[in-house]
């Protein structure tokens, strides 16, 4: 080193200059290692549209499919359970379904474009468990009810049309996906008019 | 010969500074009682998980595919290797037995207070990576309860809001858990997450030799230079790195002494341990739950979920609040407040020997408060056990906010000037 006089405040200009540099160097670089955790082209492409024949499915009945590895529920509802719909309404936390937890195409009493045909993602919106439908079992968790889902988990309770009743930990009715009838008797889940 | 070896050695490297500075010669307090066992416990302890993990990886494949499988072939066609993954799955629940013991150690004895603060935050880094590394492990048998354990604590994630759901999404890789999830947590469990845990390992141990250890009188053992009169100072060789800065009274050399006493330790953990992976190693469903020995099933959840003992008092508090949010910031805030210990307790007294009755209560109450959440964690829930766990969860965060509060003018005992036994 020679013994010229130190200029400060160059030498700080390039300490600064360098550690800022260096800085966005260090976050470009991080880029791609955070980027790699997000789902891959793979998963997405497995997260494709799949198509539900409902032909044969029976007053009552619920099937499972699944869409994106997610529990699908495709129910077809009794006159019955459909009527018990509006009664327990003061119990619910989001009667109504103001919380964007559906299409629009979705938003109304029954939760569902055909009335007696209910499609929802089965899985908690507390922490992602898959309730158990108590068909004629729901009594014993909601009085003057018949039918709903159980979440065994944390004791999540879910009418017929997937509302959520108060006092549970979920906080907001099950999700409706996006789906859309492409005949009477095939539902596809993952696509609707307008919605991706 | 053997000596200019060393002396070679020693001109490159310090090796012999180093085992008298942190070994040989290391002051250590003379009053040692059993609770100081579980430090070197939890060293033995890690010791096992890296050494039988690595066997473990030799066989195991990380694939939703070949996952399950893999741990079957382990059990049942690899030599020996029932043994191997017995002593890592009994090993995961002894490090937090160890660990839970040594932190209630430090509770007691006051441990964290000043000026060992860091020490303890260092000590509380372990334990969320430890957390951290128990979870990760969890889900690569890739059972039942893996896949909706991880289900459900990745979830937790989702409470944030704005960025919770895409959060989530990116912990996991995809929409659900899936093979991209288990992979990552594969590297994260055998390489990231015991690096850190080393690292922390080093740093807390550094901490500790810089301050010296408490002891259960919570006397200090290293005195003002010169305030010691040379008949009273401890008559051992202590390296001069201490001696040079403070007088040091009643201390003993780690080692031969507290070597030979750790040993006696290990041989009374050793048996313990043996008995469980030999007779119990899935203990009741504590250590590896039943629904774990069927493959994971993305469609079904199992009727009651629980994480594995160790995280229930935590999970409890979780489902105490009937509220997303608000339960996932409570359970985060029984860990967070465990770190802040050295500043909630305002007292000058360290050891639960001096310090006032309300004290000794308030470490009883908390004691049994653990527990009770700890089984109301790992059980199915009842009205009676929310209750009960909402109870519990007030009492946890109870015995915070009364330590600071009795604690600035406490009336303690008379602290003896010594160390006594």
């Amino acid at each position: 080193m020679s013994n010229a006089p130190v200029d400060n405040s160059r030498r700080r200009f390039l300490t600064i200059a360098t550690a800022v540099v260096g800085g966005v160097g260090a976050v470009g670089a991080a880029v791609p290692f955070i980027a790699s955790w997000k789902p891959s082209e793979r998963a997405k492409a497995a997260g494709a549209p799949v198509e539900v024949d409902i032909s044969k499915l029976e007053p009552g009945q619920l099937i499972r499919v699944e869409w994106r590895g997610k529990p699908v529920w495709v129910v077809n509802r009794t006159p019955k359970m459909l009527e018990q719909l509006k009664a327990h309404e003061d119990q619910l936390r989001d009667p109504a379904s103001e919380e964007p937890q559906q299409p629009d195409s979705s938003k109304n009493g029954f939760r569902s474009q055909r009335d007696e045909i209910f499609v929802a993602v089965g899985i908690c919106t507390h922490l992602g468990c898959s309730p158990t439908f108590l068909q004629g079992a729901f009594g014993e968790k909601v009085e003057g009810t018949e039918d709903g889902f159980f979440c065994p988990c944390h004791g999540s309770k879910f009418d017929m049309a997937g509302r959520v009743f108060q006092n549970v930990p979920a906080p907001t009715n099950l999700e409706i996906p996006p789906y859309s009838f492409i005949d009477d008797t095939t539902i596809i889940v993952g696509v609707e008019e307008g919605v991706a | 010969m053997f000596g200019s070896i060393i002396d070679w050695i020693d001109q490159r490297i310090p090796m012999t500074r180093v085992w008298n500075m942190h070994i040989a010669q290391y002051p250590a307090p003379k009053n040692f009682n059993f609770w100081y066992f579980f430090g070197s416990l939890a060293m033995l302890v890690l010791v096992n998980q890296i050494v039988t993990g690595i066997w473990l990886t030799m066989n195991y494949v990380p694939s939703a595919e070949g996952a399950f499988a893999s741990i079957e072939y382990i059990m049942r066609d690899v030599e020996y290797g029932w043994l191997l993954r017995y002593l890592h799955s009994t090993g995961a629940s002894a490090f937090f037995v160890v660990v839970y013991l040594h932190m209630f150690r430090g509770m007691i004895y006051g441990s964290y207070q000043k000026p060992r603060e860091l020490l303890w935050l260092f000590g509380m880094f372990i334990f969320l990576a430890l957390m951290a590394e128990a979870f990760m492990g969890y889900l690569l048998p890739w059972g039942q309860m893996s896949f909706w354990g991880a289900q459900v604590i990745i979830s937790l994630f989702g409470a944030i809001p704005v960025i919770g759901p895409e959060l989530t999404e990116w912990i996991r890789g995809d929409y659900v858990i899936s093979g991209a999830t288990l992979n990552r947590f594969f590297a994260l469990h055998v390489i990231a997450l015991p690096l850190v845990l080393v690292i922390l390992i080093f740093l807390h141990i550094i901490a500790l030799h810089e301050v010296g250890s408490n002891n259960p009188d919570g006397v200090e053992i290293k005195r003002k230079k010169g305030s010691v009169a040379e008949e009273d100072k401890a008559k051992f060789k202590f390296h001069e790195y201490y001696t040079n800065k403070k007088d040091i009274v009643d201390a003993i050399p780690f080692h031969p002494y507290y070597t030979v006493k750790d040993i006696v330790g290990v041989v009374g953990f050793l048996i313990l341990f043996c008995w469980v992976v030999f007779f119990a190693p899935a203990m009741g469903g504590f250590f590896l739950e039943a629904p774990n020995f069927e493959a994971a099933n993305p469609l079904k959840t199992p009727e009651h979920i629980f994480p594995v003992w160790y995280f229930t008092p935590f999970y409890a508090i979780l489902r105490a609040i009937p509220d997303k949010l608000l339960g996932v910031v409570a359970m985060g805030a029984s860990i967070v407040v465990l770190a802040l210990l050295p500043w909630i307790d305002r007292g000058n007294v360290k050891s639960i020997r001096y310090r006032c009755g309300m004290h000794k209560l308030n470490i009883a109450q908390f004691v049994v408060t653990f527990i009770i959440l700890g089984w109301v964690g790992a059980t199915p829930q009842t009205d009676f056990k929310t209750i009960l766990s909402q109870i519990t969860t007030v009492t946890y965060f109870m015995f915070f906010v009364l330590l600071f509060v009795y604690s600035k003018n406490e009336k303690t005992k008379p602290v003896p000037e010594r160390l006594t036994k």
